[in-house]
């Protein structure tokens, strides 16, 4: 007797197609998620990428050796420019004609007699000698240098001519010309010349404005979410602050520069481009992120904490004051350095009041005319200069830095004290 | 100077009140603390507060009034001929009078009476600072003897140090409302002031933005026009195609995440997506103005495309990538919201992963991913450094993601960067777009925090 198989539906021809088919689908959906996550991870590489590989040239410099015959009496009508560029000039055999010569006055840059001024004034005796001294090249020099102004390329199309380059080989050949650690760019202020530019200032200006931001944000954010958090009665008013503070997170920022301008700059009559006005409406804009953050802290420590302390006698505020504030202050302090971090980040408010000038000077008060970092960059990224592109690279390296700084601490500190209940 | 002076006297009188209260608070019942009616150290805070406190109002108030009083008394002191005038050119004396104070030169000659309005601004300046410091210190020298006579061991100290702690706390908590008034104020102010040269619907409606006024009325093109459609429409074009990219992207990358990716991969792959997202916008601009712009303008020519240098499509893809962390935290919450029972329901009929996902997890995650996408809009609306160093400043009224348009937040960082006159209709005409942005965001993000809220309590 032989027993019929029958084969069940569930091993049908159809069913095992159809089965087929969904774990098709099923794979085709994994790897949308991993091309999305892939697109993402992507971006950040390139975009990292394109900024360090445009960027990193900036850090170094090209400058040239010369040897500068100091005659006193050049030096006494301070006409350094001359002085180097007859040094210049005995450097470069083709130097014999007068066009020639004011060609290769361009090699040097504006910055250089400066330079060299500081030097004897640092220094009077060496006036009358003969002195070997390294001084910046002009910038077009140095993006020739990094193989950024190709000779291949005809004279009329190059931002370099001939007899430029032909210089720049005979300087090369006898070794006046090196790369050096660009430390302008940490030690000085804007300039109209990339060699001349630094970050310095608008460091400065950040840091101020920064300082400010906290001041004002940090204390009343972390008062502002204890009232709401432990004393505030549950009712439609205290609802009304909270809906405000999380619409108010989603303010666009320029929203907030506007206000800026019409309240501070318009109203108070307080002064254009100033870290103390840029402070104050960072201030605002990260008030709502730290009251969320202390908020979230604060709501972390748990009831029992604060039941035992009134229980033996302490009264609310001492409760809050003695026990709950000190608990939740790493979560509030990882907020407020989140915060801390968009705001050093965040340009379009600061454009709005004005703190988008082209100031040389690195700022040295809170009234004094400033920028930051970031509008920095921006002001950078309008320029024309190959150098400035580069430069603007290395400024937001820098700036990345800082933020990966600060991101690092709070991280770390989340970590140190982070505690489960 | 004076004012840092007194600064440091006032902290130091207060750290000084603190240990007077205390101490006479202790000596006052010879040392047995129990019979104090609140510990010592309220008894020092109090006399601290009274100290520190009513000085430093003195002082806010002060610093608020200084600049108008001194001014005003300076103009009183001036002949008529130069006071008399409309408020122009009174505020034009006024410049006048501050830059000299200041010792900022101008252009033209002072008249004589001037500089010596100035000068006497900056004398009354420095007696003022001078009284404010002497009166400062008074006051609280004052406060810190009169809170020390009245130490007693039945004053209830801690109730009145508590109290004033209590009202500083709901002022600061009241700081966020009066910021939602200063904006709502400020920009509803000026944008009346606006569209009282400008008819409202010719703003809204009108399809021709120029905002260039001329000096002169003979010249050419001399009325600005400003009708801000076209500034709309590259808006919605732009925040379109960054939808378009980090919607699909964020959404997938969320599931990707929480749905799929084994605990190991995911620490990899949060740390990605947040430092996507702390990346500040101006470089995400700078990357879209010389990285991108560039490269799709190149792959566009190669396929016989004109494409502008300053494409729609750049700015919105970078702006896309910028809100792809945004999206994906957010639908991440929303999705490990849904209760894992539902999952587990569907596993049991036999449903694969994906299908579970598709046919009951987004479902229900459903209004939270579309509060989450309207978030994402409202923030690719607000985003202003990425569109005004890759998009285009010109208004032109087109749906072509490869032509260059400018947007609303464009317009405003433009018309106010740099020194204009600040009642020019051209420098007022930011603040109406900066109203009708605040009332489009505000309007989107309070629906979606609703939505949030809501969606939230359904699962809990």
């Amino acid at each position: 007797m032989s027993v019929a198989v029958t084969k069940s539906r569930y091993q049908s021809e159809e069913f095992s197609a159809r089965l087929r088919r969904r774990y098709a689908a099923e794979r085709r959906f994994r790897i949308a998620g991993m091309v999305a996550v892939g697109i993402a991870s992507l971006m950040l590489v390139v975009l990292l990428g394109s900024i360090i590989s445009k960027g990193y040239t900036a850090f170094w410099q090209a400058q040239i050796r010369l040897e500068v015959t100091l005659d006193k009496q050049q030096v006494e009508e301070r006409n350094y420019t001359a002085l180097l560029r007859q040094a210049l000039y005995a450097q470069v055999p083709t130097a014999t004609d007068r066009a020639t010569r004011r060609s290769l006055n361009d090699l040097l840059s504006s910055g250089a007699p400066y330079e060299l001024e500081a030097k004897v004034n640092a220094n009077p005796s060496l006036v009358g000698t003969t002195q070997t001294v390294w001084v910046r090249a002009d910038d077009e020099i140095d993006q020739f240098m990094k193989g950024f102004i190709r000779r291949d390329v005809p004279e009329s199309e190059r931002r370099l001519n001939d007899v430029k380059i032909a210089a720049i080989d005979a300087l090369v050949a006898n070794g006046s010309i090196r790369s050096t650690f660009n430390t302008t760019l940490f030690t000085a202020g804007d300039s109209r010349e990339p060699e001349q530019a630094g970050i310095l200032g608008a460091v400065v200006g950040s840091a101020l404005t920064l300082v400010v931001t906290m001041l004002l944000s940090v204390p009343i954010g972390i008062a502002a979410a204890v009232y709401l958090e432990e004393f505030a009665p549950k009712n439609r008013w205290t609802d009304l602050i909270e809906v405000n503070i999380n619409n108010l997170a989603a303010v666009p920022s320029i929203i907030f520069g506007l206000l800026g301008l019409a309240v501070f700059l318009g109203f108070f009559g307080l002064p254009r481009s100033a870290p103390l006005v840029g402070g104050l409406v960072m201030a605002l804009m990260t008030l709502p992120v730290i009251i969320i953050a202390s908020r979230v802290a604060l709501k972390a420590v748990p009831p029992s904490i604060r039941e035992a302390a009134l229980g033996v006698g302490a009264s609310p505020l001492q409760t809050v004051t003695h026990h709950v504030l000190p608990l939740a202050l790493p979560g509030i302090l990882t907020g407020t350095i989140i915060g801390m971090a968009r705001a050093l980040g965040e340009t379009a408010p600061l454009l709005m009041i004005g703190m988008v000038a082209f100031i040389v000077d690195i700022p040295g008060g809170l009234t004094d005319s400033a920028t930051a970092i970031p509008v920095q960059i921006y002001m950078w990224a309008d320029s024309p200069e190959r150098a400035f592109t580069e430069r603007t690279s290395a400024a937001i390296m820098i700036l990345l830095a800082f933020l990966i700084l600060m991101n690092g601490l709070a991280v770390f500190l989340r970590k140190k004290f982070e505690r489960r209940w | 100077m004076q004012l840092t002076v007194l600064l440091i006297i006032l902290a130091l009188l207060t750290v000084i009140g603190y240990q007077m209260g205390r101490s006479r608070a202790v000596a006052s019942v010879g040392g047995r603390i129990v019979e104090l009616h609140s510990v010592p150290s309220y008894h020092g805070f109090y006399v601290a507060l009274w100290a520190g406190l009513p000085a430093l109002l003195l002082f806010a108030f002060w610093g608020a009034s200084e600049g108008w009083l001194v001014m005003q008394m300076v103009l009183s002191g001036l002949p008529d001929r130069l006071v008399n005038g409309d408020a122009q050119s009174l505020g034009l004396l006024r410049a006048d009078i501050l830059n000299l104070a200041h010792g900022v030169t101008t252009g033209r000659e002072p008249d004589p009476e001037v500089v010596a309005a100035a000068e006497r601004y900056v004398r009354l300046h420095a007696l003022g600072d001078w009284s404010l410091l002497v009166i400062g210190c008074c006051v609280a020298i004052g406060g810190l003897l009169y809170a020390r006579r009245r130490i007693d061991p039945d004053l209830r100290a801690r109730n009145r140090v508590e109290r004033t702690v209590n009202i500083a706390l709901v002022i600061c908590s009241l700081v966020a409302i009066l910021t939602t008034i200063g904006i709502v104020l400020s920009l509803l102010f000026e944008a009346i002031r606006f569209f009282a040269v400008v008819n409202p619907l010719d703003f809204l409606f009108g399809t021709h933005w120029s905002p260039q006024m001329a000096m002169r009325a003979d010249q050419v093109g001399s009325s600005g026009s400003f009708g801000a459609i076209p500034l709309f429409a590259g808006t919605l074009l732009i925040t379109g195609i960054a939808m378009a990219v980090a919607v699909p992207v964020g959404l997938m990358a969320a599931i990707f995440m929480s749905e799929y990716a084994s605990p190991g991969l995911r620490t990899w792959l949060k740390p990605i997506l947040e430092v996507l997202a702390g990346i500040p916008t101006v470089v995400y601009g700078f990357f879209a103005a010389l990285t991108m712009a560039p490269f799709v303008r190149d792959v566009g020519n190669s396929l016989g495309l004109s494409v502008s240098s300053e494409s729609a499509l750049a700015a919105g893809f970078v702006m896309g990538v910028m809100i792809i962390p945004f999206v994906s935290s957010l639908s991440d919450d929303v999705i490990n919201a849904v209760p894992q029972s539902l999952r587990d329901g569907s596993y049991g009929l036999g449903a694969t992963k994906s299908e579970t996902i598709r046919l009951v997890v987004l479902p229900a995650a459903l209004p939270g991913i579309v509060a989450a996408i309207m978030l994402a809009v409202s923030r690719a609306i607000g985003e202003t450094m990425i569109v005004t160093m890759a998009a285009g400043l010109t208004a032109n009224l087109t749906a072509n993601p490869l032509d260059a348009v400018t947007t609303v937040t464009t317009q405003i960082a433009t018309l106010l960067v740099g020194d204009q006159e600040f009642d020019s209709p051209k420098t007022l005409s930011a603040f109406g777009l900066g109203l009708v942005l605040f009332v489009v965001t505000l309007t989107l993000n309070m629906v979606a925090l609703r939505v949030v809220q809501k969606y939230r309590e359904k699962y809990d």
